[in-house]
């Protein structure tokens, strides 16, 4: 009696028999025969159409060969596969490597890759461009973070705003749409680029875009929560989120989108929550701001890694902010409807001293934008003096 | 010189594996290069002629351009084949509930077969319940499922039709190659345990590349070489083999055509010479 040996009951191949001699021929060294026997009347033909194609032999049992109906001599087509397969790095973040192949695709990570195969069309294929040890623990945070925009804000909430101070809303509302369609499409982009090998970062992107995507519908939905109309755009508007489509470097685009402009939107979301007409105005910014803190907190540590790898990196980062600047130097900047919405919401009334207040609240708000953009400049290693003439660069359109 | 092979376009992937191949030929030193058609006959008369160096030949095909060859005093060598191409079977195959126990039995019924000229579906069926006395149209009615004529029955799509036919109870039994019997068993073509096996034919052997007389010795031995030495374990082929259907070239052989010789007599399909003398035979 042979010691291999496989009996497949009534099991045919067309029933998944296929299953069992595989598994049978797997634990064989190429050249060792298994003995098969089974009741299937079909099993002979479809033992040898299986056996062909997976280039195994076949030879029918002599008549001396008791409840044995075929020999299968293990062939190595299986083995042949997988021999030059490999470990796409490691699943948790430290097998992460340093320049995945592109071959890899998208594999998971630390999964065996049979070799050869297309190859991904990404671009970012550099841990120290793309990855910051941050990035798991803030997706983390982020999955836990996500609200739902019809149960976390009560829209039904009962409130009167006078119609000027509601058009004030319904501006503001109409330009952070405008904002945070730029912050969805930019991160979708990048994603897009990045070798799905730094799984987190995508994770990070992908969370971010959906935030924007909240943010979009909880920003048109309070602007049209009076029944009245959007507010307006301007061509200086969109000609600087332009700027920031076109930036293809990743770094640079996380810096101008998360470190400068996000950042500079924490401030103008805080101020909107200190000066909200109603309730839900204050709720939804409230929310945005959680999530756009996340944002800067990634661009800020994706970029303090890569400047301690990337020497050239606070050069290519200052060249990005003049760039972009030169580009909007004939540009109005900000829209003078959305300046003026700030300040009337900032008076929260039509009288001058109103007026006055809300003035200097717009001017205090972009002095603090100002030193929030030198605070984390600073961290990333730039003196406070460099510091302070970048920030003077940045767009006046706040993002 | 560059070798020329004409391949027969009976799938788009045709092109994905030979473009492939002549890659990876070039790049292992040996000038490559092939030609579509669209059909096989064209093929075997282009090889014998010398237009081609070489022609990936369907066991017909072969038959063919052997004749055609010795005809015209022309020496042909059939270099390689896949290993799937040896002793493949063909099975006659009946629903598991009919009264049928033995070939006899279809004594006056109706066998489904492929395309008039798919040797594993057709002719070497047909010529196998000759042998058991049942003549096609005498003993026996043959319903023909012609799809894809001229490719020689490298279309499924006759014997999946004659599969379909033995279910629907329009006829006795159909004809198919034994792999294709498994397939349309896993596919769902043929419910699972739903036919039996009637009968299967001697093994025969399929495809093999046909090479002219026109191509040095020295080229023909380094294409034969360079195919042989193609390995499964390669990322550069594993491709190509999996969409062609092998996991190793061998080496050609003539042993396996004997079936297919007698069937192509018996049903006048080519004349000696290897005219085409089949009647209604248009590609």
């Amino acid at each position: 009696m042979t010691p291999h040996f496989l009996d497949l009951g009534d099991l045919g191949f067309e029933r998944g028999a296929h299953l069992l001699v595989q598994r049978a021929l797997g634990e064989l060294r190429p050249g060792t025969e298994l003995a098969v026997t089974g009741r299937d009347p079909a099993l002979l033909v479809h033992l040898d159409a299986w056996c062909r194609k997976q280039g195994h032999q076949v030879r029918r049992a002599g008549d001396t060969d008791d409840d044995v109906r075929a020999w299968v001599t293990r062939g190595r087509t299986d083995l042949d596969r997988w021999a030059r397969a490999e470990r796409a790095g490691g699943p948790d973040p430290g097998g992460i490597v340093a320049k995945p192949e592109l071959h890899w695709g998208l594999a998971a990570r630390g999964a065996l890759v049979e070799p050869g195969g297309p190859k991904i069309n990404a671009d970012l294929v550099d841990r120290d461009f793309v990855w910051a040890d941050i990035a798991p623990s803030l997706y983390a945070h982020a999955a836990a973070a996500q609200w739902d925009p019809a149960k976390a804000v009560h829209w039904d909430a009962e409130f009167s705003v006078p119609a000027e101070i509601e058009q004030a809303v319904v501006q503001v509302m109409t330009f952070l749409v405008e904002n945070e369609q730029a912050a969805l499409v930019i991160p979708a982009r990048l994603l897009a680029r990045v070798h799905p090998h730094f799984r987190e970062v995508l994770q990070l992107l992908a969370v971010q875009a959906a935030d924007e995507a909240r943010h979009v519908e909880v920003f048109t939905r309070r602007a049209l929560l009076t029944g009245g109309e959007m507010g307006t755009s301007s061509v200086s508007g969109r000609e600087s989120l332009t700027t920031l489509l076109t930036e293809p470097d990743f770094s640079l685009a996380s810096f101008l989108l998360s470190v400068l402009g996000e950042g500079s939107f924490l401030n103008l979301l805080t101020f909107l929550d200190r000066h909200a007409p109603d309730p839900v105005t204050r709720q939804v910014v409230k929310l945005a701001r959680q999530d756009e803190a996340r944002h800067v907190a990634f661009g800020v540590a994706h970029l303090q890694h890569q400047s301690t790898v990337d020497s050239s990196l606070r050069g290519r980062l200052r060249n990005a902010v003049e760039h972009r600047h030169q580009a909007l130097i004939a540009s109005s900047g900000l829209n003078q409807d959305v300046f003026d919405a700030l300040v009337v919401l900032a008076a929260g009334e039509w009288t001058p001293q109103g007026i006055e207040r809300g003035y200097a609240a717009v001017q205090e708000l972009q002095a603090e934008m100002d030193e929030g953009r030198q605070h984390r400049l600073v961290r990333l290693g730039f003196p406070h003096d460099e510091a302070a003439e970048l920030s003077a660069l940045h767009t006046r359109n706040f993002m | 010189m560059t070798l020329v092979m004409g391949a027969v376009a009976y799938d788009p992937k045709v092109v994905t594996i030979w473009g492939g191949f002549r890659a990876w030929l070039i790049e292992h030193g040996l000038p490559f290069d092939f030609v579509l058609y669209s059909h096989y006959e064209r093929q075997v008369e282009d090889l014998v002629a010398g237009r081609i160096d070489a022609a990936w030949n369907s066991p017909l095909a072969w038959i063919r351009a052997r004749r055609l060859a010795e005809a015209a005093d022309r020496r042909l060598t059939p270099l390689v084949m896949r290993d799937t191409d040896r002793d493949l079977t063909s099975v006659i195959v009946v629903r598991s509930d009919s009264p049928y126990k033995d070939v006899a039995d279809l004594k006056g019924e109706t066998v489904a077969v492929g395309a008039v000229d798919s040797p594993q579906a057709t002719l070497i069926p047909s010529s196998f319940l000759a042998g058991r006395g049942l003549r096609p149209g005498a003993e026996v009615a043959i319903r023909r499922f012609d799809v894809g004529v001229g490719l020689h029955g490298d279309h499924i799509g006759g014997e999946r039709d004659a599969a379909r036919a033995l279910m629907a109870g329009e006829v006795a039994a159909a004809c198919m190659i034994d792999a294709n019997h498994l397939l349309f068993g896993r596919e769902g073509t043929l419910a699972a345990g739903s036919t039996r096996v009637l009968a299967q034919t001697a093994p025969f052997d399929h495809c093999n590349m046909s090479v002219g007389d026109t191509v040095p010795e020295e080229v023909m031995r380094r294409f034969g070489d360079l195919l042989l030495s193609m390995s499964y374990a390669d990322p550069q082929v594993r491709p190509l083999f999996d969409l062609e259907g092998l996991t190793v070239w061998q080496p050609g052989r003539t042993s396996g055509y004997a079936a297919l010789e007698t069937a192509v007599d018996e049903s006048g399909f080519y004349d000696g010479q290897g005219a085409v003398t089949a009647a209604g035979y248009a590609p």
